[in-house]
Protein backbone atom coordinates (compact mmCIF):
# COMPACT_ATOMS: atom_id res chain seq x y z
CA UNK A 1 0.00 0.00 0.00
CA UNK A 2 0.99 3.69 -0.51
CA UNK A 3 1.33 5.98 2.53
CA UNK A 4 2.74 9.75 2.20
CA UNK A 5 4.98 10.34 5.27
CA UNK A 6 5.33 14.06 6.63
CA UNK A 7 7.79 14.99 8.62
CA UNK A 8 8.19 18.50 10.95
CA UNK A 9 10.83 20.15 12.91
CA UNK A 10 13.94 17.95 14.26
CA UNK A 11 12.48 15.37 12.43
CA UNK A 12 13.23 16.50 9.42
CA UNK A 13 17.52 16.60 9.95
CA UNK A 14 19.38 14.11 7.65
CA UNK A 15 15.66 12.85 6.57
CA UNK A 16 12.92 14.22 4.48
CA UNK A 17 9.62 17.07 4.50
CA UNK A 18 7.97 14.74 2.62
CA UNK A 19 8.03 11.20 1.01
CA UNK A 20 5.86 8.29 -0.59
CA UNK A 21 6.51 4.91 0.42
CA UNK A 22 5.29 1.42 -0.45
CA UNK A 23 4.10 -0.52 2.98
CA UNK A 24 2.72 -3.87 3.37
CA UNK A 25 -0.90 -3.86 4.05
CA UNK A 26 -1.93 -3.13 7.69
CA UNK A 27 1.64 -1.67 8.56
CA UNK A 28 0.90 0.23 12.18
CA UNK A 29 2.67 3.45 12.55
CA UNK A 30 5.08 2.50 15.08
CA UNK A 31 6.77 0.80 12.12
CA UNK A 32 7.03 3.59 10.21
CA UNK A 33 8.39 5.33 13.36
CA UNK A 34 10.97 2.87 14.06
CA UNK A 35 12.42 2.46 10.46
CA UNK A 36 13.02 6.36 10.24
CA UNK A 37 15.21 5.82 13.31
CA UNK A 38 12.73 7.52 15.86
CA UNK A 39 11.94 6.42 19.12
CA UNK A 40 8.66 6.59 20.67
CA UNK A 41 9.58 8.93 23.60
CA UNK A 42 11.00 11.43 20.70
CA UNK A 43 7.00 11.75 18.94
CA UNK A 44 4.74 14.43 20.09
CA UNK A 45 2.01 14.47 17.86
CA UNK A 46 0.49 11.76 15.01
CA UNK A 47 -1.51 13.04 12.59
CA UNK A 48 -3.50 10.39 10.24
CA UNK A 49 -4.83 12.37 7.47
CA UNK A 50 -5.55 15.13 9.82
CA UNK A 51 -6.65 13.37 12.60
CA UNK A 52 -4.75 12.30 15.46
CA UNK A 53 -3.61 8.90 15.81
CA UNK A 54 -1.48 6.17 17.80
CA UNK A 55 1.17 4.44 17.05
CA UNK A 56 -0.55 1.01 17.54
CA UNK A 57 -2.64 2.64 14.76
CA UNK A 58 -2.62 0.22 11.17
CA UNK A 59 -2.32 2.19 8.19
CA UNK A 60 -4.27 2.06 5.60
CA UNK A 61 -3.83 2.70 1.05
CA UNK A 62 -2.77 6.67 0.60
CA UNK A 63 -2.97 7.75 3.99
CA UNK A 64 -1.25 10.75 5.20
CA UNK A 65 0.79 10.68 8.28
CA UNK A 66 2.39 13.31 9.92
CA UNK A 67 5.05 12.97 12.80
CA UNK A 68 5.73 16.52 15.09
CA UNK A 69 8.50 16.01 17.79
CA UNK A 70 7.62 16.39 21.24
CA UNK A 71 8.69 20.17 22.35
CA UNK A 72 8.36 21.05 26.42
CA UNK A 73 10.79 23.72 27.14
CA UNK A 74 9.50 27.67 28.45
CA UNK B 1 -9.90 60.08 47.78
CA UNK B 2 -12.53 63.09 46.42
CA UNK B 3 -9.38 65.44 46.95
CA UNK B 4 -7.06 62.24 44.77
CA UNK B 5 -9.46 62.67 42.45
CA UNK B 6 -9.89 66.74 41.81
CA UNK B 7 -6.09 66.62 41.75
CA UNK B 8 -6.12 63.86 39.08
CA UNK B 9 -8.66 65.39 37.43
CA UNK B 10 -7.28 68.68 37.29
CA UNK B 11 -3.89 67.49 35.93
CA UNK B 12 -5.81 65.53 32.95
CA UNK B 13 -5.20 67.17 29.54
CA UNK B 14 -7.14 66.13 26.53
CA UNK B 15 -8.24 63.00 28.04
CA UNK B 16 -5.30 61.39 29.11
CA UNK B 17 -3.31 61.63 32.78
CA UNK B 18 0.53 62.20 32.78
CA UNK B 19 2.72 59.83 34.64
CA UNK B 20 3.91 62.58 36.54
CA UNK B 21 0.99 63.76 37.63
CA UNK B 22 0.07 60.15 39.14
CA UNK B 23 3.60 60.56 40.89
CA UNK B 24 2.69 63.96 42.42
CA UNK B 25 -0.69 62.42 43.64
CA UNK B 26 1.38 59.55 45.37
CA UNK B 27 3.45 61.46 46.95
CA UNK B 28 1.31 64.20 47.81
CA UNK B 29 -1.92 61.88 48.86
CA UNK B 30 0.45 59.31 50.55
CA UNK B 31 -0.67 56.28 48.51
CA UNK B 32 0.05 54.03 45.96
CA UNK B 33 0.76 54.17 42.27
CA UNK B 34 -1.60 51.03 42.04
CA UNK B 35 -3.87 53.04 44.37
CA UNK B 36 -4.17 56.37 41.79
CA UNK B 37 -4.29 53.99 38.54
CA UNK B 38 -7.72 52.29 39.96
CA UNK B 39 -8.77 55.81 40.80
CA UNK B 40 -8.28 56.97 37.39
CA UNK B 41 -9.42 54.38 35.40
CA UNK B 42 -12.57 54.09 37.33
CA UNK B 43 -13.46 57.55 36.76
CA UNK B 44 -12.69 57.30 32.90
CA UNK B 45 -9.00 58.83 32.90
CA UNK B 46 -6.74 57.31 30.84
CA UNK B 47 -3.55 57.13 32.06
CA UNK B 48 -0.88 58.72 29.58
CA UNK B 49 1.48 55.49 29.59
CA UNK B 50 -1.29 53.67 28.24
CA UNK B 51 -2.21 56.19 25.29
CA UNK B 52 -1.02 53.79 22.67
CA UNK B 53 -3.40 51.45 23.82
CA UNK B 54 -5.95 53.76 23.05
CA UNK B 55 -8.33 52.90 20.16
CA UNK B 56 -7.31 49.16 20.40
CA UNK B 57 -8.34 49.08 24.13
CA UNK B 58 -10.73 51.12 25.85
CA UNK B 59 -10.80 52.98 29.46
CA UNK B 60 -12.99 50.63 30.40
CA UNK B 61 -11.36 47.82 29.11
CA UNK B 62 -8.24 49.53 30.60
CA UNK B 63 -9.62 49.23 34.06
CA UNK B 64 -10.65 45.47 33.48
CA UNK B 65 -7.09 44.94 32.78
CA UNK B 66 -6.08 46.62 35.78
CA UNK B 67 -8.26 45.00 37.60
CA UNK B 68 -7.16 41.18 36.53
CA UNK B 69 -5.11 38.66 38.28
CA UNK B 70 -3.30 36.53 36.32
CA UNK B 71 -0.36 33.82 37.17
CA UNK B 72 2.83 33.04 35.85
CA UNK B 73 3.43 30.28 35.76
CA UNK B 74 7.88 29.98 35.22
CA UNK B 75 9.73 32.87 35.06
CA UNK B 76 12.51 32.33 32.93
CA UNK B 77 12.61 32.32 29.24
CA UNK B 78 8.96 32.46 28.49
CA UNK B 79 8.02 33.69 31.81
CA UNK B 80 10.14 36.48 31.82
CA UNK B 81 8.50 38.26 28.64
CA UNK B 82 4.91 37.39 29.88
CA UNK B 83 5.58 39.39 32.70
CA UNK B 84 7.24 42.12 31.07
CA UNK B 85 4.04 42.06 28.47
CA UNK B 86 1.50 41.58 30.88
CA UNK B 87 2.91 45.01 33.25
CA UNK B 88 3.55 47.00 30.35
CA UNK B 89 -0.39 46.06 29.01
CA UNK B 90 -1.29 47.11 32.17
CA UNK B 91 -2.88 43.96 33.93
CA UNK B 92 -2.95 45.01 37.55
CA UNK B 93 -2.25 41.95 39.43
CA UNK B 94 0.54 39.59 38.44
CA UNK B 95 1.05 36.24 40.72
CA UNK B 96 4.94 35.63 40.07
CA UNK B 97 5.78 31.35 40.64
CA UNK B 98 9.79 29.90 40.09
CA UNK B 99 11.12 27.51 42.32
CA UNK B 100 14.77 28.88 40.92
CA UNK B 101 17.51 31.59 40.75
CA UNK B 102 19.58 32.85 37.88
CA UNK B 103 22.61 30.98 36.35
CA UNK B 104 24.88 31.62 33.46
CA UNK B 105 23.30 29.48 30.95
CA UNK B 106 20.03 31.98 31.10
CA UNK B 107 21.87 34.91 30.32
CA UNK B 108 21.28 33.70 26.28
CA UNK B 109 17.55 34.75 26.31
CA UNK B 110 15.85 34.78 29.61
CA UNK B 111 15.00 38.57 29.81
CA UNK B 112 15.25 38.97 33.31
CA UNK B 113 18.56 37.61 33.73
CA UNK B 114 21.68 39.52 33.75
CA UNK B 115 25.34 39.48 35.15
CA UNK B 116 23.90 41.43 38.09
CA UNK B 117 20.98 39.17 38.69
CA UNK B 118 22.82 35.57 38.42
CA UNK B 119 22.21 34.07 41.99
CA UNK B 120 19.22 35.80 42.18
CA UNK B 121 15.89 34.47 42.81
CA UNK B 122 13.93 34.57 39.68
CA UNK B 123 10.52 35.87 41.16
CA UNK B 124 12.84 38.77 43.06
CA UNK B 125 13.76 39.89 39.97
CA UNK B 126 10.53 39.64 38.35
CA UNK B 127 9.37 42.32 41.04
CA UNK B 128 12.06 44.38 40.35
CA UNK B 129 11.56 44.87 36.86
CA UNK B 130 7.66 45.59 36.81
CA UNK B 131 8.62 47.88 39.85
CA UNK B 132 10.63 49.47 37.34
CA UNK B 133 9.36 49.62 34.29
CA UNK B 134 5.33 49.88 36.28
CA UNK B 135 4.99 50.61 39.44
CA UNK B 136 0.96 50.33 39.23
CA UNK B 137 1.24 46.53 38.94
CA UNK B 138 1.99 44.62 42.07
CA UNK B 139 3.91 41.70 41.76
CA UNK B 140 3.27 38.25 44.22
CA UNK B 141 6.04 36.66 44.14
CA UNK B 142 6.62 32.87 45.07
CA UNK B 143 9.43 30.76 45.04
CA UNK B 144 8.30 27.53 44.73
CA UNK B 145 7.52 25.06 42.50
CA UNK B 146 4.12 25.08 41.38
CA UNK B 147 2.57 21.56 41.86
CA UNK B 148 -1.19 19.27 42.58
CA UNK B 149 -0.31 20.24 46.67
CA UNK B 150 0.10 24.52 46.16
CA UNK B 151 -1.42 24.65 42.66
CA UNK B 152 -5.53 25.71 44.00
CA UNK B 153 -4.30 28.18 46.62
CA UNK B 154 -2.06 29.91 44.32
CA UNK B 155 -4.46 29.86 41.33
CA UNK B 156 -6.59 31.46 44.22
CA UNK B 157 -8.48 34.30 42.61
CA UNK B 158 -6.41 34.40 39.41
CA UNK B 159 -8.48 34.87 36.14
CA UNK B 160 -5.74 33.20 33.83
CA UNK B 161 -3.18 30.92 34.65
CA UNK B 162 0.14 31.10 31.97
CA UNK B 163 1.90 28.47 30.95
CA UNK B 164 6.15 29.47 31.22
CA UNK B 165 7.13 25.63 32.24
CA UNK B 166 10.58 23.94 31.27
CA UNK B 167 8.35 20.52 32.36
CA UNK B 168 6.01 18.48 30.63
CA UNK B 169 5.17 16.90 34.22
CA UNK B 170 4.75 20.35 35.68
CA UNK B 171 2.28 21.37 33.02
CA UNK B 172 0.55 18.41 33.30
CA UNK B 173 -0.29 19.42 37.01
CA UNK B 174 -1.21 22.52 35.98
CA UNK B 175 -3.61 21.77 33.73
CA UNK B 176 -5.06 19.01 36.05
CA UNK B 177 -5.43 22.36 38.83
CA UNK B 178 -6.94 24.64 36.15
CA UNK B 179 -9.33 22.68 35.04
CA UNK B 180 -10.52 21.83 38.88
CA UNK B 181 -10.06 25.61 39.89
CA UNK B 182 -11.75 26.60 36.20
CA UNK B 183 -9.14 28.99 35.75
CA UNK B 184 -8.79 29.07 31.79
CA UNK B 185 -4.80 28.22 31.18
CA UNK B 186 -2.99 29.66 27.92
CA UNK B 187 -0.10 26.97 26.94
CA UNK B 188 3.27 26.86 25.41
CA UNK B 189 6.45 25.20 24.71
CA UNK B 190 9.50 25.80 23.21
CA UNK B 191 12.34 23.91 21.96
CA UNK B 192 15.12 25.77 19.23
CA UNK B 193 13.46 27.11 16.76
CA UNK B 194 10.26 25.63 17.24
CA UNK B 195 7.14 26.49 19.50
CA UNK B 196 3.65 25.80 20.07
CA UNK B 197 0.59 28.00 21.98
CA UNK B 198 -2.50 26.69 22.62
CA UNK B 199 -5.73 28.00 25.11
CA UNK B 200 -7.70 25.26 27.48
CA UNK B 201 -10.61 26.89 28.99
CA UNK B 202 -12.10 25.04 31.59
CA UNK B 203 -13.69 22.01 30.52
CA UNK B 204 -10.76 21.37 28.11
CA UNK B 205 -8.12 18.60 27.67
CA UNK B 206 -6.34 20.19 24.89
CA UNK B 207 -3.15 20.10 27.21
CA UNK B 208 -3.74 16.86 28.22
CA UNK B 209 -4.14 15.49 24.67
CA UNK B 210 -0.94 17.43 22.92
CA UNK B 211 1.05 15.23 25.14
CA UNK B 212 -0.72 11.91 25.03
CA UNK B 213 1.97 10.32 23.69
CA UNK B 214 4.52 11.42 26.33
CA UNK B 215 6.29 8.87 28.24
CA UNK B 216 8.78 10.69 30.54
CA UNK B 217 11.34 13.14 30.22
CA UNK B 218 11.59 16.50 28.17
CA UNK B 219 11.11 16.90 24.69
CA UNK B 220 13.62 18.86 21.73
CA UNK B 221 14.84 21.30 23.89
CA UNK B 222 17.23 18.75 25.52
CA UNK B 223 19.54 18.44 22.75
CA UNK B 224 18.97 21.97 20.87
CA UNK B 225 18.26 24.32 24.33
CA UNK B 226 16.81 27.18 23.10
CA UNK B 227 17.92 30.84 21.66
CA UNK B 228 17.19 33.96 22.24
CA UNK B 229 13.95 34.79 19.85
CA UNK B 230 11.89 31.48 20.47
CA UNK B 231 10.75 32.61 23.73
CA UNK B 232 9.77 35.85 22.59
CA UNK B 233 7.61 34.80 19.72
CA UNK B 234 6.36 32.28 22.29
CA UNK B 235 5.57 34.42 24.92
CA UNK B 236 4.11 37.64 22.73
CA UNK B 237 1.61 35.09 21.61
CA UNK B 238 0.60 33.41 25.34
CA UNK B 239 -0.17 37.56 26.15
CA UNK B 240 -1.82 37.88 23.10
CA UNK B 241 -4.30 34.95 24.52
CA UNK B 242 -4.24 36.12 27.97
CA UNK B 243 -5.44 39.88 26.90
CA UNK B 244 -8.28 38.42 24.88
CA UNK B 245 -9.12 36.21 27.95
CA UNK B 246 -9.79 39.43 30.41
CA UNK B 247 -11.09 41.40 27.56
CA UNK B 248 -13.52 38.54 26.14
CA UNK B 249 -12.75 39.77 22.47
CA UNK B 250 -11.53 38.09 19.95
CA UNK B 251 -10.77 34.58 18.66
CA UNK B 252 -8.98 32.29 20.95
CA UNK B 253 -6.59 29.20 20.52
CA UNK B 254 -9.53 27.32 21.23
CA UNK B 255 -9.39 23.31 20.59
CA UNK B 256 -6.32 24.16 18.31
CA UNK B 257 -2.80 24.46 18.87
CA UNK B 258 -0.15 27.06 16.44
CA UNK B 259 2.73 24.96 16.22
CA UNK B 260 6.08 26.94 15.16
CA UNK B 261 8.63 26.39 12.96
CA UNK B 262 11.40 29.51 13.22
CA UNK B 263 14.02 28.02 10.72
CA UNK B 264 11.72 27.43 8.03
CA UNK B 265 9.07 29.98 8.96
CA UNK B 266 6.17 27.87 8.85
CA UNK B 267 2.83 27.72 11.02
CA UNK B 268 0.88 24.80 11.63
CA UNK B 269 -2.65 24.82 12.69
CA UNK B 270 -3.15 21.60 14.62
CA UNK B 271 -7.37 20.83 15.48
CA UNK B 272 -8.08 19.56 18.95
CA UNK B 273 -11.49 19.98 18.56
CA UNK B 274 -13.32 17.12 20.69
CA UNK B 275 -14.92 14.63 17.80
CA UNK B 276 -18.93 14.83 17.77
CA UNK B 277 -20.21 12.39 19.61
CA UNK B 278 -23.21 10.53 17.94
CA UNK B 279 -26.20 9.87 19.89
CA UNK B 280 -27.02 6.61 21.35
CA UNK B 281 -30.12 4.25 20.05
CA UNK B 282 -32.06 3.69 23.19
Amino acid sequence: MHVTVKLFATFRNGRFKIAEQELPEGTECRRVVLDLGLTEEEIGIIMINGRHGTLDQKLAHNDVLSLFPLVGGG
Amino acid sequence: MEDALTFLKDWTRDGLLPWSAQCAAVKHFGTSHAAMEGLALENGLFPARYQRNRNMISTAEQLRLFQSRVAVIGCGGLGGYVIEELARLGVGQIVAIDPDIFEEHNLNRQILSTPATLGKAKVEAAVDRVAEINPAVTVTAVKDAFCLANGFELLAGVQVAVDALDSISYRLELAEVSTAAEVPMVHGAIGGWYGHVATQMPGDTTVQRIYRHWVAGKGIEQQLGNPAFTPAVVASLEVAEVCKILLGKGELLRNRKLSIDLLEMEVHEISYEVPMKLVDAA
